[in-house]
C-alpha cells in the first residue's frame, strides 16, 4: 500500500519490543498500582497494531500465526476457570489468595492468584482488540 | 455462601467460549448448547426449591462483604424468572437445532445465544445497579451481533437502528447510575433502598427515578416502543422467539426491582407515570395488532400489548397486582417464545408474510393448526390456560387500587389480542387449502417439538397453577416488603 515506509518499519522493529515490555510491566504493577490485565493487554496489543500498520497484514500473520479469535477464548477461559479455582476451596466465586515466598535471586517475592486471573483477562483483551482491528483492515 | 447463584451466569458464557473451538461441528454446537441449557434449567430449578426453603440467597463475589463487593441476590421473584428463561432457551435452542440454519452456525450463532441468556440471567440476579448495568450490557452485545449475524439488507436496516437506540438508552442509564451514586454514594441495591428511605426520597432522586423509568422503558418496550417491531420481525424465527421472549422481560424485571425496592416512596408520582405510559403502550399496541396485514409485526405488537399489560400490576402497586404481574411475566415469557416460533415456522412453510396470501393451513399441517389455536387462546387469557390467573389477579389488583380506567383499557387490549390473532387464525388455517399436499413443504417433527412442548407447558402452567402459587405468592410477597430483601442482601452472618 505504501511505498516508502522504512522510517516506519526501522523505528518500529525497536519501538514494539519496548511497548511490550512495558505493557508486561503494566501487567505486574496491577497488584498494588495503576495498571493490570486490561491496561496491561490494551498496551501489548497496540505493539500488535503498531507492527500491522509498518509492515502488512500478510507479513506480521506469517511471523505470528496465531488465531486471535482463539486467544481470546482462552483468556475468556482461563478467567472463569481461575475465578472457579477458589470453588475447590470451598470460598466464594472469584476469591484470591496470596503470599510471600523467599526465592534464591529476587528475595521476598510475593505471588497472588489474582495474577493467573489478569492473565486471562488480558489473554482475552489481545484477542479481542486484535480480532477487531483485522476485520476493520479486511472491511476497507 | 452460595457459589451455586453464579452458574446460571457463567455455565452459558463457559459452554458458549468452549463452543467458539468447534466452529465447523455443528452438531457439537447444536446439541452442546442445549445440553448446558438443560444443566441450567436444572440447576434454576434447585436455586427455586432452596430460595423457598431458606428465603434469600446471596454470594458475594470474591468474599467481598456488601455493600462493598458485588452481590447476587436470589429471591423467588428473580429465580422464576431465571428458571422460566432458561426453559424457554431450551426449547427456543432445540428449535434452532432442528432448523438447521448453517449459514449462521458457521458464524457463532449458539455461542451468542449462551451469552445472551448469560446476559439475561446475570440481570435477573444481580443485586448491583452497576452490575445490572454490565450484565445489560452483555445481552445486548450479543443481540447486536445476532440481530446482523447473517447479513440480510432488512437486518442491517433494522439492526442500526436498534444498536443506536440502545446505545442512547445505555448511556443514559451510565448517567443515571452516575446520578444515584453522587447523591447516595452506593450502588448496592438493598443499600441503596435503605438510603433512599432514609432520605424519603426527596424531589431530586425522584427526578432520577424517571431517568431510570426512561431507560427501563426503552428496553422493555413501554411507550417507547417504535424500535421494536421492525427489529423483532427482521431475525430468524428461532433468534426471534428468544429475543421477543426474553429481552423486554429484562426491562420490565428492572422496572419492578427499582420501582419496588428503591423509589417506592413517591407512587403518586411515579406510579401515576407508569399507569398512564402502561395505558398508552396497550392502545399504542392494539391498534398496531390490528393496523397490520404481516403476522411478523401483528406477532411484535402483541409483546408491547402484554409488556404495557404487565406494567398494569405495577401500576396498582398493592399484593395481588403483584401476584398478578408476576403470574403474566411467566407466563407472557413461555407463550411469546411459542408464538414466534409458530409465526416463523408459518413463514418458513408458506414463504408468505401476509396472513390474507395463505388460507387452509389446518388441511396441511393439522397439529400444528391446533397448536397456533392453544397459542391464541392463551395469550387471550381464556381460563384453561396460563394466561388467565394473571389477568385476574392483575384486573382484581387493578380493581382495589381504584383504578378502573386502566383494568378497562387492559381488558380491551386482551380482546384486541384475540382478534388480532383470530385473525391470522381464521384467514391462513381455516378455509379451502391454497397448497396442494404434494407440493407443501415437510415440517419437521423436531421443529413441531418445541412448539407442543411449550403448548403443553401453557396449559400445563394454566391447570397447575396451584403448584406455581406458593413461588408466586412469595416473589409478590418480598415485592411489596422491601425490608425483607434488604435483610437477604445485607445481613452479614
Amino acid at each position: 500500500m505504501r511505498e516508502n515506509d522504512l522510517i516506519l518499519q526501522t523505528v518500529s522493529k525497536v519501538a514494539v519490543f519496548i511497548i511490550l515490555t512495558f505493557g508486561v510491566y503494566l501487567f505486574l504493577s496491577g497488584h498494588h498500582n495503576p495498571g493490570g490485565g486490561f491496561i496491561g493487554g490494551l498496551t501489548l496489543s497496540s505493539a500488535f497494531v503498531l507492527l500491522y500498520l509498518a509492515f502488512d497484514v500478510e507479513s506480521v500473520n506469517a511471523g505470528i500465526p496465531l488465531n486471535y479469535k482463539m486467544v481470546a477464548a482462552i483468556g475468556v477461559l482461563i478467567a472463569i476457570f481461575t475465578g472457579m479455582g477458589s470453588l475447590l476451596f470451598g470460598r466464594a466465586f472469584l476469591s484470591q489468595s496470596s503470599a510471600y515466598f523467599n526465592l534464591p535471586v529476587f528475595g521476598k517475592t510475593g505471588f497472588a492468584t489474582v495474577t493467573l486471573f489478569e492473565s486471562g483477562i488480558a489473554l482475552g483483551v489481545v484477542g479481542v482488540v486484535i480480532t477487531i482491528m483485522i476485520s476493520i483492515s479486511e472491511d476497507v | 455462601m452460595n457459589n451455586i447463584l453464579a452458574f446460571p451466569m457463567i455455565l452459558p458464557i463457559i459452554a458458549g467460549v468452549l463452543l467458539l473451538f468447534f466452529r465447523l461441528k455443528p452438531n457439537v454446537q447444536r446439541w452442546g448448547s442445549v445440553l448446558t441449557m438443560v444443566v441450567v434449567f436444572l440447576i434454576s430449578l434447585s436455586i427455586l426449591e432452596k430460595v423457598m426453603d431458606e428465603g434469600i440467597l446471596r454470594l458475594d463475589f470474591g468474599e467481598w462483604a456488601p455493600p462493598f463487593g458485588i452481590t447476587f441476590v436470589a429471591d423467588a421473584f428473580a429465580m422464576l424468572l431465571v428458571t422460566t428463561s432458561s426453559l424457554v432457551t431450551i426449547l427456543c435452542l432445540l428449535y434452532a437445532a432442528f432448523a438447521k440454519d448453517e449459514k449462521r452456525e458457521k458464524f457463532f450463532l449458539y455461542p451468542f445465544l449462551l451469552l445472551l441468556i448469560a446476559g439475561v440471567n446475570g440481570a435477573f440476579l444481580t443485586g448491583d445497579l452497576f452490575n445490572l448495568f454490565v450484565c445489560f450490557e452483555v445481552m445486548l452485545l450479543a443481540s447486536y451481533v445476532l440481530m446482523t449475524l447473517g447479513g440480510e439488507k432488512k437486518q442491517l436496516t433494522e439492526g442500526i437502528k436498534y444498536i443506536l437506540i440502545n446505545i442512547l438508552s445505555s448511556w443514559f442509564f451510565l448517567l443515571g447510575i452516575a446520578y444515584l451514586y453522587g447523591t447516595l454514594g452506593t450502588l448496592n441495591m438493598a443499600h441503596l433502598s435503605q438510603r433512599i428511605a432514609e432520605a424519603g426520597q426527596p424531589p431530586l432522586l425522584t427526578t432520577i427515578s424517571i431517568l431510570f423509568l426512561i431507560v427501563f422503558s426503552l428496553k422493555a418496550g413501554l411507550v417507547l416502543y417504535f424500535w421494536l417491531p421492525g427489529s423483532y420481525g427482521a431475525l430468524p424465527t428461532a433468534v426471534s422467539a428468544l429475543f421477543a421472549a426474553l429481552l423486554t422481560k429484562v426491562g420490565v424485571y428492572a422496572l419492578f426491582r427499582s420501582f419496588t425496592l428503591l423509589f417506592y416512596h413517591e407512587p403518586s408520582i411515579t406510579h401515576t407515570i407508569i399507569g398512564v405510559m402502561a395505558m398508552m403502550t396497550m392502545i399504542g399496541g392494539s391498534i398496531g395488532a390490528i393496523a397490520y396485514k404481516d403476522v411478523r409485526k401483528i406477532a411484535a405488537y402483541n409483546v408491547i400489548i402484554a409488556i404495557g399489560f404487565i406494567l398494569v400490576g405495577l401500576a396498582s402497586n398493592n399484593i395481588e397486582s403483584m401476584q398478578g404481574s408476576i403470574y403474566y411475566l411467566v407466563h407472557d415469557i413461555l407463550v411469546k417464545g411459542l408464538l414466534f416460533l409458530m409465526v416463523g415456522t408459518v413463514i418458513y412453510l408458506t414463504g408468505k408474510t401476509r396472513f390474507d396470501q395463505v388460507s387452509g393451513l389446518m388441511t396441511n399441517y393439522p397439529l400444528f393448526g391446533w397448536i397456533f389455536l392453544i397459542t391464541l387462546l392463551s395469550l387471550g387469557g381464556i381460563p384453561p390456560f396460563s394466561g388467565f390467573a394473571g389477568k385476574l389477579l392483575i384486573g382484581k389488583g387493578a380493581l382495589v387500587a381504584g383504578e378502573y380506567v386502566m383494568v378497562a383499557v387492559a381488558f380491551l387490549s386482551s380482546l384486541f389480542v384475540l382478534y388480532s390473532l383470530l385473525r391470522i387464525f381464521l384467514h391462513m388455517f381455516w378455509g379451502e387449502t391454497s397448497i396442494l399436499k404434494k407440493n407443501q413443504i415437510y415440517l419437521s417433527k423436531g421443529m413441531l417439538a418445541s412448539c407442543f412442548i411449550l403448548a403443553v407447558l401453557t396449559i400445563g402452567l394454566g391447570l397447575g397453577m396451584s403448584v406455581v402459587s406458593p413461588y408466586v405468592t412469595d416473589a409478590a410477597n418480598v415485592l411489596t416488603n422491601p425490608h425483607l430483601y434488604i435483610e437477604g442482601a445485607l445481613n452479614n452472618d
